[in-house]
């Protein structure tokens, strides 16, 4: 079996900054890390692999320095690491994004003489654009399954049983079969700190670089012009009024909500 | 003159710090007032094979190089004194002397479970009679066919009562007037051993540090590292690695003087402004600064002079020295600007306070250090 996670660097900062001419984060001089519920997937992949004698590849597509987060992946104890990278790649949204890592699943998937016997794992969404959507539309692209917020997911044989919740307090159950495409969120697992020994391997190990060429992508999908979404304005919003953390089960919050709402004449 | 780190060791101290600051740092207090090792902190730290952070992977180790042992070390030192000993002080002075100075197949029978954390390793020199003066051990080893026989005891071993393999220094006899040390590797399993008294210390308290008795210990002659006689030879190498870890742990403790006195300082409200805004205090914050980024420097220096092959027991030896004394000296300013909250166990300087003086003693006491770098100065200047 062949496990692909997608991972992605995010900007390490609380508050983003914002180019006021291009309406893009500044990412120049920001720190950055790798996207939290990436590590998720990372973990649930390495674990896959220990119990499944699976191989696990890591993808990113990004600027060159986005290997860092690639290292990363293989110090936690990712096999092998492919990064997409080239400036027509600049500007992707979801969709092109998805379509670039489409790409490169295909082409590896191809190398390896592999046909279904294959999972993607993904992180529920990124902490910078929180789409949510580059999982989902990938698993599009494959014209494979999916299932996101993934909670927890065992793998019996060729059966594969997931847990999900979403909004609601019930947890749903689900039974299907590889290929499958996941996405997963924090709940999932704790990620474990690399080892010493795990970062000295990442730093031995080739990091393959594909471009646009190297995938023979389609250039009106790719980048800015593969985009659907063209951002008009970007903003960090301002914290305004007090805030009012509402808790216990959706129904006894939905209650109190409304009385709330009632009671400043809203409803 | 290259001084930027290389990707692989800015991951090894981010990954450490976070490790430290999640793990270690909330229980670092607790763990000080009772004397004990937090078992999960334990389990983790074996996880990530610190204990075998410069071993090669060949062995079960994590294949650092001395750099990198140096930055996890600072990193674990900069949130608690009692874990950078009891990890670094194994894996410098207990499992890497039997990687450079083993057999293949001591290498091979010890330094696995050694770098895993499974078995503890402790280096012991010390005893009651000797201390600065490692020539005057006393822990006896006779010959008999194929084994020797342990006679004697040591002090003041760092993990020596958690510790499975020891590396002891022990005398087989006099050459001429001087006295005959060897080196052996013990299982501490071995009938005969038993751990004395542990030590109830003012700083790194945490830290076992435990007397070892042995009454006639049956140790295989296979056990002997490097020949019969190399003993003190052996210890001065040994100890001239172990220094560049020390003045490694020493600088992480005095870069949290350093940060927990720049917080406070800006917290503190005097005369209506922070503290931090009078120039008295800055000038403090200023020394602590300079010095502590210059023990480093001496530090990454040793180490790296140790990764190239280069001679480093002079450089390494003033890194020690440096680090020790600056240590100590932020400690008491990070204390004095907490002022009288400074002496209570609400603020972690008091621990740092306490554990900083360990430094000066240890692996070679200032006095020693001086004694070294001033006739390596008398000699390579005549
Ligand atoms: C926390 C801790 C952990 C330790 N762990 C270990 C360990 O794991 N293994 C181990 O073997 N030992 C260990 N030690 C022991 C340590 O290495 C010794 O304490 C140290 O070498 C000094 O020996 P001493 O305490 O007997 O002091 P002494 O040698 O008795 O020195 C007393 C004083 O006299 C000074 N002095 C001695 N000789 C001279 C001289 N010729 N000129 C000028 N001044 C001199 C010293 O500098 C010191 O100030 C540990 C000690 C501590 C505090």
């Amino acid at each position: 079996m062949k496990i692909f996670v997608c991972v992605k660097q995010v900007p390490a900062v609380e508050k983003i900054k914002i180019d006021p001419k291009t309406n893009c984060l500044i990412r120049k001089g920001i720190p950055s890390m790798i996207n939290p519920m990436d590590k998720n997937a990372i973990e649930l992949a390495v674990q896959l692999k220990e119990t499944h004698n699976a191989e696990t590849i890591g993808l990113t597509m990004g600027p060159p320095q986005a290997e860092e987060v690639l290292r990363q992946a293989l110090a936690m104890g990712i096999d092998e690491a492919y990064l997409l990278t080239d400036s027509k790649f600049a500007g992707a949204d979801t969709l092109a994004t998805s379509y670039t890592l489409s790409l490169a699943i295909k082409k590896i998937l191809k190398q390896k003489k592999v046909e279904e016997d294959y999972l993607i794992i993904c992180g529920n969404q990124a902490i910078d654009g929180e789409t949510g959507q580059t999982g989902p539309e990938l698993a599009e692209e494959l014209g494979i399954p999916q299932i996101t917020y993934v909670e927890n997911f065992q793998l019996q044989g060729k059966k594969a049983i997931i847990e999900r919740s979403f909004i609601s307090e019930e947890v749903v159950v689900i039974e299907t079969k590889l290929p499958l495409l996941l996405s997963v969120v924090r709940d999932l697992n704790d990620p474990k700190y690399p080892t010493m020994a795990g970062i000295v391997n990442a730093y031995h190990k080739e990091i393959t670089h594909w471009n646009a060429t190297d995938l023979s992508a389609d250039k009106k999908k790719i980048g800015l012009p593969g985009s659907r979404i063209i951002v008009w304005n970007l903003f960090s919003p301002e914290r305004k009024g007090e805030l009012t953390l509402l808790e216990g089960t959706p129904e006894k919050i939905s209650k109190e909500l409304c009385d709330y709402l009632q009671k400043d004449k809203v409803l | 003159m290259d001084f930027q780190l290389s990707d692989m060791h800015k991951m090894v101290r981010r990954t450490t710090r976070e490790f430290a600051e999640e793990y270690i740092a909330p229980v670092a207090a607790e763990s000080d007032q009772k004397s004990r090792l937090d078992p999960e902190v334990m389990e983790e730290m074996k996880r990530m094979k610190f204990f075998g952070a410069s071993i090669p992977q060949e062995y079960g180790g994590a294949g650092l190089d001395t750099l990198g042992f140096v930055i996890a070390t600072e990193e674990i030192g900069r949130i608690d004194a009692s874990w950078s000993i009891t990890f670094a002080v194994p894996a410098s002075v207990c499992s890497y002397p039997i990687y450079l100075f083993g057999t293949e197949e001591q290498k091979r029978k010890f330094l696995p479970a050694l770098s895993s954390g499974e078995k503890l390793g402790a280096f012991v020199l010390t005893e009651a009679n000797a201390g600065s003066d490692a020539q005057s051990v006393q822990l006896s080893a006779t010959k008999d066919g194929d084994e020797y026989i342990l006679n004697g005891s040591k002090i003041f071993a760092t993990n020596g009562g958690i510790a499975k393999t020891l590396l002891a220094v022990t005398t087989t006899g006099t050459v001429g007037r001087r006295k005959e040390l060897t080196m052996f590797i013990v299982d501490t399993d071995t009938p005969g051993y038993s751990v004395g008294v542990r030590e109830k210390k003012l700083g790194v308290r945490a830290s076992n540090t435990s007397e070892l008795v042995f009454q006639d210990v049956r140790v295989p002659e296979e056990n002997i590292l490097g020949k019969r006689g190399d003993g003190f030879k052996l210890t001065l190498a040994i100890l001239d690695y172990g220094r560049i870890l020390m003045a490694a742990q020493i600088v992480g403790l005095g870069q949290a003087c350093l940060e927990k006195s720049v917080k406070y300082a800006n917290e503190r409200v005097q005369f209506g402004r922070p503290i931090g805004s009078f120039q008295g205090i800055q000038y403090k914050i200023a020394d602590m600064a300079t010095e502590i980024e210059a023990s480093r420097l001496l530090t990454y220096k040793a180490a790296h002079l140790c990764d190239i092959g280069q001679d480093y027991g002079l450089i390494g030896s003033m890194a020690k020295l440096y680090a020790s004394e600056a240590t100590m000296r932020a400690a008491h300013q990070a204390v004095q600007i907490h002022g009288a909250y400074g002496l209570t166990k609400s603020y972690d300087v008091e621990r740092y306070f306490r554990d900083a003086k360990m430094a000066e003693i240890y692996e070679g006491t200032s006095e020693i250090q001086r004694m070294v770098i001033g006739s390596s100065m008398l000699r390579k200047y005549q």
